[in-house]
């Protein structure tokens, strides 16, 4: 299992959970944890966040699937959320969704077949004054152009290569 | 410069967060000291008096949300702050959090105060990590000072917070939804009643107020309720606001402006304008869910009740501008297309009912409408309000009504020529 979590973090977890009325309340953080460790939830990850916390596997999964947040399917490294909500579409979303789109040679809900990008529409990021904007893991970024782009998936083309 | 008052964004600066030494220099905790001098009914009184409404968008009186909150009853109850901020066209909580968030932290201390409960959350979307840490780091640096934890500032009074974060979406905002999501369980929204005063967090009474409202309190317990009225331009108002401004301006910024200032104040003196200049032709006054405003609306007081009076609402007081270029049938298809994918599913008027508006004007901005199109959206949305199990679909029909009222010449005119005239 240590590949979904570390096990310092299952035994923290756990202790905690014990130590509430409500352990249910942990169920969204055990189930990011997962995925900060393992980039997305795979059905073992639904499995030790029920055990981890005590709870029924079922409640696990429906609340993985309720949120748009919570993967439940593999994506790349980095998950690009870009906004398709009011403010950013009025100032050009659509021309940066398609420059992602052809920069990164995916549709929108792909990944990249070198498995670094997955590229997600997403409501509104609350970047409404910087729009358009995106968020690339948990950064936002406003103010976007088709050149801003290109050189933050540069950067990041980097930090992966360099994780590697 | 802005030259109104500035009471949540007066330690504001680009780029910075207010550490505790610099909040408690001007005047932070204060508010917190005069709480716990009084009684908590007199500091219930108190923000009643003041005329505080709730921020978050339904502008609910705040003291009288509170003098509904069985504060006497034993056992536990629960304050829960809702930061899911997510309506499009709405972060001015994201501004207050990333400069001042022990404005937060006081405020929910004094309402714990008010209410006799012990135990806080504060629940941040997905999208406000940066948000979730600095709120942190004010709640850990108000509990090594005393004002959180055990006996704050020598009182027998207990009061712990707590940061959820949250995994996305909309519908988390909604009161009864926010609550399952806090306790673990699948978000669909309750129904109400109960309300969760009676019934809230794990079925115990709970106070759900907004970012901004509780940021409020602090100032209005420091300065008092007459200086709060004051604020306000409006005399039957009370307070500041803070203003996010987006869409076709030349300065999309959030400010903090008087409740009453005009709507051509804002887009004109801090909007700076519409871009290109460009004239302007029309508005959501307070984030997607808020009835358009026009050009002859400019002079209206952006104020609770004034907005109410032609229709629409404040709202959220994010301000999204569109210029005499914009298409408004496809404005409000980007915005159901967001209000269609946003819903929980939990009932069929939003379920199904903001699917079939997308479609119906899909077909009509793609040129593919007809009369009998904007008949069965009429229908529609006929069949949505008042029906849907949760604000989320009667939100979402605040645009398209008002599309329908305001712009029917323009949807005809999709209709008639066969194709958008504005591409």
């Amino acid at each position: 299992m240590n590949d979904l979590l570390p096990q310092n973090q299952i035994d923290s977890f756990k202790a905690k959970a014990t130590a509430m009325a409500h352990p249910h309340e942990l169920i969204v953080d055990v189930l990011r944890a997962i995925q900060s460790h393992h980039n997305w939830v795979p059905d073992a990850g639904v499995t030790l966040t029920a055990e981890v916390l005590g709870v029924s596997p079922v409640e696990v999964e429906g609340i993985a699937t309720f949120y748009d947040k919570i993967f439940r399917r593999p994506v790349g490294r980095r998950v690009i959320h870009v906004c398709d909500s009011v403010c950013c579409w009025s100032l050009g979303a659509e021309m940066i969704t398609e420059h992602l789109q052809k920069t990164l040679g995916i549709n929108l809900g792909q990944t990249t077949a070198d498995g670094n990008f997955t590229l997600l529409p997403t409501c509104c990021l609350g970047a409404c004054g910087d729009a358009p904007a995106m968020m690339i893991g948990l950064t936002t970024y406003g103010h976007l152009t088709p050149e801003k782009i290109d050189a933050l998936l540069q950067k990041e083309r980097a930090a992966i290569a360099a994780d590697d | 410069m802005n030259p109104y008052p500035q009471v949540l964004f007066k330690n504001r600066r680009p780029g910075e967060t207010i550490l505790l030494p610099e909040y408690e220099k001007t005047g932070g905790y204060l508010g917190l000291r005069a709480a716990l001098k009084m009684s908590p009914e007199e500091v219930c009184n108190l923000v009643k008096g003041s005329g505080l409404r709730g921020r978050g968008g339904a502008g609910f009186p705040t003291g009288l949300k509170w003098s509904f909150f069985p504060a006497d009853q034993p056992g536990d109850k629960y304050l829960v702050c809702n930061g899911d901020e997510m309506e499009p066209g709405t972060y001015k909580d994201c501004q207050l959090l990333l400069a001042d968030p022990h404005q937060l932290v006081e405020g929910m201390a004094i309402a714990a105060y008010a209410l006799q409960t012990s135990v806080g959350y504060i629940f941040l979307r997905y999208a406000y990590e940066e948000c979730s840490q600095r709120v942190e780091r004010a709640i850990a640096e108000a509990t090594a000072a005393g004002y959180l934890g055990r006996h704050i500032l020598g009182t027998g009074f207990d009061v712990e917070l707590h940061v959820h974060r949250s995994a996305g979406r909309y519908i988390l905002g909604e009161e009864t939804a926010l609550l399952n999501g806090l306790e673990g369980r699948r978000p669909n929204p309750r129904s109400k009643p109960p309300f969760p005063a009676q019934r809230g967090l794990f079925s115990r009474p709970t106070n759900v107020n907004n970012v901004e409202t509780l940021a409020n309190v602090p100032h209005i317990l420091t300065h008092g309720k007459l200086w709060f009225q004051e604020l306000a331009l409006n005399v039957e108002s009370a307070g500041t606001k803070l203003f996010g401004l987006s869409g076709h301006l030349n300065c999309n910024e959030c400010f903090e402006l008087p409740l009453g200032i005009t709507l051509r104040e804002v887009v004109e003196d801090f909007g700076g304008g519409v871009r290109g200049g460009k004239k302007f032709k029309a508005c959501l006054p307070g984030g997607a869910s808020t009835p358009y405003l026009t050009a002859e609306h400019l002079d209206l007081m952006m104020d609770f009740d004034p907005l109410e009076e032609v229709e629409s609402r404040l709202g959220t007081a994010g301000v999204t501008v569109f210029d005499e270029n914009t298409c408004m049938v496809a404005v409000t298809r980007n915005l159901n297309q967001f209000f269609a994918r946003e819903s929980c599913g939990w009932c069929t008027p939003c379920r199904d009912g903001l699917a079939t508006i997308s479609w119906l004007l899909d077909q009509i901005e793609n040129g593919q409408g007809t009369e009998d199109h904007l008949a069965m959206l009429h229908g529609q949305v006929r069949n949505i309000k008042g029906r849907s199990f949760c604000a989320l679909a009667e939100g979402a029909m605040g645009p398209v009504e008002a599309l329908l009222r305001l712009f029917e010449d323009e949807i005809k005119d999709h209709i008639r020529k066969g194709c958008c005239p504005f591409v």
